[in-house]
């Protein structure tokens, strides 16, 4: 046998073992997309009936007397603020079904409306008071008990012990959708409201704004120390120095360390002994700096590391500092991957509970946060709020709330890409 | 010491030739040591001129310590650790080595094109007009332009990129980048180039292109080349500088060191025995 026949015995079994191997790669694509599909698949319907809500047409008589105020040509904004809006709305349900007398049927019957719908009334007349002494249709939002019910997701077969609706309930449900005093419409509330202990009233603007606050702080706090930092130890620091050493080696042991670290710390040092308020934006961003800096800091050394020494050299040979081919030739050049590395980090802040958990950011914020010192929530632990929640239309929320982060990331990283190709230089 | 060291001493001793010019030299060097970390020693006691509007050719085999000399003459050396410079380097009668000169005002002054075409990741124009606006050589734009058609010309690339000068500079051919790379040098109008094997990565014809514009750009700077080509060394230089091991062997006007060399080291090195 010459090499010939040799070589041509074995090219079988290489090509085969290279047939094996990209076998092997498609399966492992095909499997994560399968997951990642269904991960999203299951996240989309279930999140599906948190988009809409249902509203129910009431008969409003707005009269003085209902209201408790007197006819005059105007009131002041307080005046208005303190009357008793619910009345409004019972009245108007006990009109709609006059055979209900008992005080229990009539307390099931005032569960039909969202506890929120008063409110909804009292902004309206506060908006219009023209209104006072007239009598209007309004479309108010229904309880979230009659909204997973009208959304299909309570059986009525069900014994009226399992459910949460009761049978005389579904009765009045069943009257209202003759009379087309009942329907389904886009839950606006959902994307301009804070949270609520009701979930037909819970909104994710609150904790959506409390992220958006949060990223900014640990944006324009871990990107400028995080690339200054590596800059130094990449081009200034002396080489061969122990204390650079010992930096290098706690900097890399700090990517490392568990997330809930550094709340503590940021517990102890920020809240105890700075004052930062407790469950605010600046606090969370404070903690998700530290946590997001050694990520920055050594993907922008190796960006750094990676830029050709002959630039610099080139530079250098024509007479330019230091500081010049460091800010003209090798931040333009690592750019790329700077933005890269903080966009992990901060992908990775931006799902971040854990830590925020020890700096109070778990707290229930109805308000919406209107800058870095209020109280507030991020997405991340909404979520977890939310899931932890026992109303059944939680879950929806839930599931929309996680819809929410991922278009969030989505957007971060659609930013860093663009980010990234408009530096991109190719030589 | 055993006994190969003290043979090889014995061989190398004091440099042969002729170190020094008549006239004032442009550059000075005198008894130049270098060290890289304390211990490794890379050039030893090293003195050699280089006279005015000519080019001095450094020759020698890997790891003699031509480059590392080049080097020193515009204090590339300075951003690596652990460099020490003894002796002293004159640049027009001024040590280049003394606190008062500012290595940034020495580089303007003493340019330096590498062996790999480095251009900067912009275009032409910019890569040309780097240096004049680092160092604010002009008033404005126009002048600017001027700077870069005179250097673009000088350095025989004008013709070739006048149509694209906006073009990222890494587009051109090898050839091509490395004359840019020689126009982006003399830009800033220095005094010295220092060329560090400049077609070693070139074919033969972009070479020819290179040693027909150093021979050009010789009027106007003062040159010294590194280079492992003795043809090229023989071709284009006035006066050729062999070194072996750190140490300045033989220096003279190349005619002499190509046809009379007086060290045999040097002989056996440009008749092909080692290196």
């Amino acid at each position: 046998m010459n090499n010939t026949q040799i070589v041509q015995k074995s090219l079988k079994k290489r090509y085969a073992k290279e047939r094996r191997f990209k076998i092997y790669g498609v399966f492992s694509i095909i499997v994560s997309l399968a997951f990642l599909l269904f991960l999203l698949v299951d996240i989309v319907l279930k999140s599906t009936p948190a988009f809409t809500q249902t509203y129910i047409k009431l008969d409003i008589d707005f009269s003085y007397k209902v209201l408790n105020i007197d006819p005059k040509p105007n009131y002041t904004k307080d005046e208005l603020f303190k009357s008793s809006y619910r009345n409004l709305i019972s009245k108007a349900l006990y009109q709609l079904f006059p055979d209900v007398s008992s005080r229990k049927q009539k307390r099931a019957l005032r569960k039909l409306i969202s506890s929120g719908a008063q409110y909804h009334l009292r902004d309206l007349v506060i908006e219009r008071p023209q209104l006072i002494g007239t009598s209007q249709s309004v479309w108010v939002l229904a309880d979230d008990d009659i909204d997973t019910f009208f959304k299909g997701l309570i059986d009525r077969n069900l014994p009226e012990a399992d459910r949460r609706i009761k049978d005389i309930q579904i009765t009045w449900i069943d009257k209202l959708q003759s009379k087309d005093r009942i329907k389904r419409q886009f839950n606006a509330s959902f994307l301009t409201s804070g949270d609520s202990r009701e979930p037909e009233q819970a909104g994710i603007l609150g904790a959506l704004k409390g992220s958006l606050y949060t990223m900014l702080v640990t944006l324009l706090l871990s990107f400028p120390i995080g690339v200054a930092a590596a800059v130094y130890l990449e081009e200034f620091a002396p080489k061969n120095n122990w204390w650079i050493d010992v930096i290098e080696v706690n900097i890399n042991n700090l990517a490392a360390v568990p997330s809930i670290v550094f709340g503590i710390l940021g517990l102890a040092v920020y809240i105890n002994l700075f004052g930062v308020p407790r469950s605010a934006p600046l606090a969370g961003g404070l903690v998700l700096s530290l946590m997001t800096l050694p990520t920055i800091i050594i993907a922008t050394r190796a960006a750094i590391k990676s830029v050709p020494p002959s630039i610099r050299e080139a530079a250098l040979g024509l007479g330019a500092s230091k500081i010049q081919v460091i800010t003209h030739h090798v931040l333009p050049l690592a750019m790329p991957g700077i933005l890269t590395g903080s966009i992990i980090g901060m992908a990775q802040a931006l799902g971040e509970s854990a830590p925020l958990l020890m700096i109070g950011m778990v707290a229930f914020v109805a308000d919406i946060p209107q800058g870095f010192f209020d109280p507030s929530t991020v997405l991340p632990v909404q979520i977890y709020i939310w899931s932890d929640s026992p109303e059944r239309a939680f879950i929806a929320l839930t599931s929309a709330a996680i819809i929410v982060l991922l278009i969030f990331l989505f957007l971060m990283n659609l930013l860093a890409v663009l980010l990234r190709n408009k530096f991109e230089t190719k030589w | 010491m055993n006994n190969n060291d003290i043979e090889l001493n014995q061989q190398l001793g004091k440099t042969v030739g002729n170190p020094l010019v008549d006239g004032i030299p442009r550059m000075s060097c005198q008894s130049v040591d270098v060290f890289y970390n304390q211990d490794l020693q890379a050039i030893f006691n090293v003195s050699v001129d280089l006279a005015k509007n000519q080019i001095l050719a450094m020759i020698g085999p890997s790891g003699c310590g031509k480059s590392t000399l080049l080097r020193c003459l515009n204090r590339m050396n300075d951003t690596i650790d652990g460099c020490i410079v003894t002796g002293k380097i004159y640049l027009d009668n001024e040590d280049i080595y003394t606190s008062n000169i500012d290595p940034v005002l020495l580089r303007a002054k003493v340019g330096m094109v590498f062996q790999k075409p480095n251009p900067f990741p912009k275009s032409i124009y910019d890569n040309v007009a780097y240096g004049p606006r680092l160092h604010g050589l002009m008033t404005n734009n126009s002048e600017l332009d001027d700077i870069v058609e005179e250097s673009l010309t000088k350095a025989g690339l004008w013709k070739e990129t006048k149509d694209r000068l906006n073009k990222p500079g890494t587009g051109l051919s090898g050839g091509q980048q490395q004359r840019l790379c020689i126009a982006r040098t003399i830009a800033v109008k220095p005094e010295v180039i220092l060329m560090d094997e400049p077609t070693s990565a070139l074919d033969p014809i972009a070479t020819a292109t290179i040693e027909e514009l150093m021979y050009e750009l010789k009027s106007s700077y003062t040159i010294a080349v590194v280079t492992h080509s003795m043809q090229q060394a023989a071709r284009i230089s006035d006066r050729c500088a062999y070194f072996h091991l750190g140490r300045l062997v033989e220096v003279n006007d190349t005619n002499i060191v190509f046809t009379n060399p007086e060290h045999g080291l040097t002989e056996n090195y440009i008749t092909g025995r080692f290196g």
